[in-house]
């Protein structure tokens, strides 16, 4: 097996053991890039040539240097016999959503295209301190708004590694794609209706969205700024155990960092399910689809290759010791997207009222003489569609003759959904689950193109990830095989706030009883 | 699809969000603001308690959870020459920007 291919834990193992030098593992990671990934995305890229279909682009900016220096220190510390920290030698990207010093952080966006970052985010800070490679910036919705990467205004964007004519999903697609073609072990993206998991699902990795809190935000360029999580992917559980103990933990430089007893995601892996309830719900078997002439809406049933899998998983747990509980009713998670286009739209029409071409980022070219006219040029030019969308949106529905009618009553809904999670968790409540068992998506990847453009049906592409993201619970997603068409397709697991151990456990019961299978041997097309 | 952005309300929010559309970009951005009203409709009709509380936040913060204010004392900033390189206009450590508009009043002011 290939360095690229082996899991975070194994490659920090072999590194200790002085198997493998970081800038052994350094140089496997870069020529599985330069092997499949094509062209960066770039500002002015123009046509997208047949070459470029068949290439994976994840990345937008690659630190080589950075990173080499990076893993010759790691080896200099072995060297030493000093502690190179728990991740010494994984490689890792980062969404280009965080302000990494020095480094090109853009957003995705024309508006920061020209922006070096003065200072890190946190949770990347807390990646390089555990002796991890930031091998670069990886691609992404622009500002993260989107599900399947194709807003980005950096092409080519990225393509899904098992069927490069099809999404990544999003927002973060780069992350999600260079985890599950080898380019690194480990990525940190974000979740804000599903930004993680998705991606994940679509793409066959890991994603966890932490309970929002748990990571720090400092160093995030906000979206919603009560609904970002940042958060791991990588391709298997432990490794997202791994590194969600070296990113969580409070920060003094975000207050809404909770401040917790240390935690040790990896302490009780291995536990197993035996006597844990694991909830299934009705209501994550349904799909809401608005009509486009009427906007009513249907309720149809999930198809059915999604609804088996999670069936097949819910059967496999209560195989290994789990009580399955039917019918647990989560009846406002239906909410979600008609709250979330209401409460993110608000929160990023504030959060991108600080882009003005003043102090950083783009400024519009043309010589005006009139501050607000600099203003509307320089946001005119350097968003693209979908924030100049969500900014739109925004401020309708937080005017003061309408918000009482869409903002306020979206806050209240965001009530309803949380108390669903609350009751259906409560251990002194009907049903006492310590987890539910839902799909992560209502389909897999689909293709290039093919919703693109269309708002709302793209944002029903998280209709079963945002109700996480309203009520602050954690969930994750795990890989649980392919559908017909070779698509991998993920099941999620979402459970009480800050109960990730408990999913990671759950997690890591179905990855050793299904760690035969032959869906496991599959590698992405891209690799083939 | 209802008509509930008119092209008058559009404007007035184009205004407000400081943003410059073409043509085009303006006829899509009102279709789909448009489209997406449509889905948010659906929370009209949804009954709500009348205890129920705006929810900004799905977690509760507790005294335990949220972190100490921190000391109310001057720190200085971390690396103030690299954020100011990245200002598109500079002199002398100021930031340079065009002139605030301005607009002749008709009529002197009352003293």
């Amino acid at each position: 097996m290939q360095l690229n291919d082996l899991s975070a834990h194994e490659l920090t193992q072999k590194l200790r053991q002085r198997e493998v030098s970081a800038v052994e593992i350094l140089n496997a990671s870069l020529k599985r890039i330069h092997a499949v990934d094509g062209r960066p995305g770039s500002l002015d890229a123009g046509d997208i040539t047949p070459q470029d279909e068949q290439t994976l682009h994840a990345f937008i900016t690659l630190t080589e240097d950075r990173a080499r220096q990076q893993a010759e220190a790691v080896d200099h510390k072995l060297a030493q016999g000093e502690d190179p920290g728990p991740l010494a030698g994984v490689p890792f990207t980062v969404k280009d959503i965080y302000c990494v010093q020095g480094t090109s952080s853009t957003a995705a966006s024309k508006i920061l295209a020209n922006f070096t970052a003065p200072y890190t985010a946190t949770p990347v800070a807390r990646m390089e301190a555990a002796g991890a490679i930031m091998l670069g910036k990886v691609n992404l919705d622009e500002f993260a708004y989107g599900s399947s990467t194709e807003s980005s205004a950096f092409q080519p964007a990225s393509r899904n590694p098992w069927d490069t004519s099809r999404v990544p999903g999003g927002s973060s697609g780069g992350s999600a794609v260079s985890v599950a073609a080898g380019e690194a072990a480990l990525s940190i993206g974000t979740d804000t209706a599903g930004s993680i998991r998705q991606p994940a699902a679509f793409c066959g990795t890991v994603g966890l969205k932490p309970t929002y809190g748990r990571v720090s935000r400092y160093g995030l360029i906000a979206f919603g700024s009560s609904l970002d999580c940042p958060g791991p992917i990588a391709r298997n559980i432990t490794d997202t155990a791994m590194m969600l103990n070296v990113i969580s933990g409070p920060d003094h430089r975000d207050n809404t960092a909770a401040v917790l007893p240390p935690e040790n995601f990896l302490e009780k892996l291995e536990a197993g399910v035996k006597g844990m309830r694991i909830g299934l719900s009705p209501d994550y078997f349904q799909i809401s689809i608005p009509d486009p002439q009427t906007g009513e809406y249907h309720l149809q049933a999930l198809p059915q290759e999604m609804e088996a899998r999670v069936r097949q998983t819910a059967a496999l747990l209560e195989s290994l010791g789990a009580v399955i509980v039917d019918d647990v009713p989560m009846p406002n998670s239906r909410y979600g997207v008609s709250v979330y286009f209401v409460i993110s739209r608000v929160e990023a029409a504030s959060n991108l009222n600080r882009f003005d071409g003043v102090k950083y980022g783009y400024r519009t070219p043309g010589k005006l003489n009139d501050l607000d006219k600099m203003y509307r040029a320089s946001r005119g030019e350097g968003f693209g569609l979908q924030p100049k969308l969500r900014i739109l949106m925004g401020m309708y529905v937080s005017a003061a003759q309408f918000s009482a009618q869409y903002y306020q009553r979206a806050l209240k809904v965001r009530a309803m959904i949380r108390r669903d999670f609350e009751q259906a968790f409560d251990k002194s409540g009907k049903y006492q689950v310590d987890a539910l068992l839902t799909p992560t998506t209502p389909t897999t990847a689909f293709p290039i193109g093919d919703v693109y453009g269309d708002s709302v049906l793209m944002q029903y592409a998280d209709q079963f990830t945002v109700p996480a993201n309203h009520a602050g619970v954690p969930a994750i997603s795990i890989p649980a095989g392919f559908d017909a068409h070779g698509l991998p397709i993920g099941v999620q697991l979402l459970g009480p706030d800050f109960s990730e151990a408990s999913l990671l456990r759950i997690g890591r019961a179905y990855e050793i009883a299904t760690a035969e299978e032959a869906w496991r041997q599959v590698k992405p097309q891209v690799l083939h | 699809m209802t008509e509930k952005i008119s092209i008058e309300t559009f404007d007035h929010l184009v205004e407000l969000a400081a943003l410059a559309l073409s043509e085009d970009e303006a006829a899509y951005l009102r279709r789909e603001l448009n489209h997406q009203l449509d889905a948010v409709n659906e929370l009209a009709a949804i009954p709500l308690d009348e205890d129920l509380p705006l929810t900004a936040h799905g977690i509760s913060y507790t005294a335990a959870t949220s972190p100490a204010m921190r000391k109310d004392e001057w720190l200085p900033g971390e690396n103030p020459e690299a954020i100011i390189a990245q200002v598109p206009q500079t002199d002398a450590g100021f930031i340079i920007v065009p002139d605030i508009p301005h607009t002749d009043l008709d009529e002197p002011h009352a003293a």
